[in-house]
């Protein structure tokens, strides 16, 4: 298999088979707390894709380049959050000065991202795969977008049950929780498609 | 320390103020690591471990620290016991530790340890600090191995990795898959509201 089809095939199942929210069940906070509705979704998804995409390569090469040639792999939870948040700090600067209407969208989620767990997870799932550099950041990158995709239906159902009557004691987090295990049979439908 | 105020901080992280069925944090590993009951018990003692003592530190170094980088200095510390659990795991415990894979590495973006760094540790003293923490870990540890115990029953027929159910069982293995988890956090949550919202209720 070419290094080419290798990247397509992992960004593939980073979307679709293997969703790093319905099988790895990462960056659940928010997921639940912003999916009610689809505009927000919209914008914290777009957010996660940024940098989940820039920092999948870069905490790659700081993995491959720097932690272990100075043999400092056990260092990596604290380089890898590290270079998240300086991306992240880095990133909602550049927005600022750069375009108003991309900062009023995206600005606010900036923050909240830091902390989110499936930033972090990607790195940490790219180094245990052992991917190459064109792998990190289409994991990355599909990841997000995977990510992305489930937030934004996930918001679309919950606007739709508004108006629907539900159990008192479901309501708010174990009805989303519900509703997430229906949409991971969904798309564990589609497993068979492509394998990594 | 004041009799009363332990008393509150334990109820409140134990029952009304838990953090996965209350505040629904820390969601990633509850779902994550339950399928089987040892992993879990491994995660649970990891993640009570790191909430006491980074609770315990931010708390005693929180006049030391400057508001605006107040998360990333909680990140790191909360990032350096994460470190110790993780390194201890594969020295002892290096089969459990592969299972688990990068969860361990996702203790430090756990919500629950962070939101007890920022909303209790900012403001309380050490001692009162390290409670809360170990209780807020404790809260979160039963919950998950009640899970745990449950997905193992159903999706493996085993308890401890030790078959209990007959040859008579059909395991329900989606139970240790990923949507068997998200049904068994939301069936609990709807459990633990509807009788704890009926006692509230009557009183």
């Amino acid at each position: 298999m070419s290094e080419a089809w290798l990247a397509f095939s992992i960004f593939f199942a980073a979307i679709f088979t293997n969703n790093i929210l319905l099988t790895n069940y990462l960056g659940m906070c928010s997921f639940l707390a912003v999916s009610r509705e689809v505009k927000t979704s919209i914008g914290l998804g777009f957010a996660v894709i940024m940098v989940m995409a820039a920092t999948s390569a870069l905490n790659w090469l700081v993995y491959t380049y720097v932690l272990v040639p100075l043999n400092l792999v056990y260092l990596r939870y604290i380089a890898f959050i590290l270079v998240i948040a300086a991306f992240v700090q880095l990133a909602e600067m550049v927005i600022e000065r750069l375009s108003d209407v991309l900062y009023a969208a995206l600005g606010i989620f900036l923050p909240l991202i830091t902390v989110n767990c499936a930033i972090l997870g990607a790195s940490l799932f790219m180094v245990i795969r052992e991917y190459s550099f064109f792998s990190a950041f289409a994991y990355g990158l599909g990841s997000g977008i995977g990510w992305t995709l489930a937030i934004i239906a996930m918001a679309g159902i919950r606007q739709k049950m508004a108006r629907a009557r539900i159990p008192r004691g479901l309501e708010g987090a174990g009805i989303a929780l519900i509703i997430t295990g229906f949409m991971a049979i969904a798309f564990m439908g589609l497993a068979g498609m492509i394998r990594i | 320390m004041k009799a009363y105020k332990v008393k509150e901080i334990v109820t409140t992280n134990l029952g009304k103020g838990n953090p996965v069925f209350v505040q629904v944090l820390g969601i990633c590993s509850t779902l994550a690591v339950t399928n089987v009951l040892k992993n879990t018990l491994v995660m649970c003692a990891g993640l009570i471990f790191v909430t006491g003592l980074s609770n315990l530190t931010v708390s005693a170094l929180r006049r030391y620290i400057p508001a605006r980088i107040r998360m990333m200095v909680e990140t790191l510390i909360i990032a350096s016991y994460v470190i110790v659990v993780d390194l201890v795991l594969q020295a002892y415990l290096p089969d459990i530790a592969r299972q688990l894979g990068p969860y361990v590495g996702l203790i430090i973006t756990n919500c629950i340890i962070m939101g007890r760094a920022e909303a209790f540790a900012m403001s309380n003293s050490a001692g009162y600090s390290l409670l809360d923490g170990l209780t807020a870990g404790l809260g979160y540890a039963y919950v998950l191995i009640i899970i745990a115990f449950f997905r193992e029953l159903l999706g493996s027929g085993s308890i401890w990795g030790i078959r209990v159910l007959g040859p008579w069982w059909t395991n329900w293995s989606i139970m240790v898959m990923a949507p068997g988890a998200f049904f068994m956090l939301g069936l609990f949550i709807w459990i633990v509201k509807g009788l704890w919202m009926k006692e509230v209720k009557k009183s």
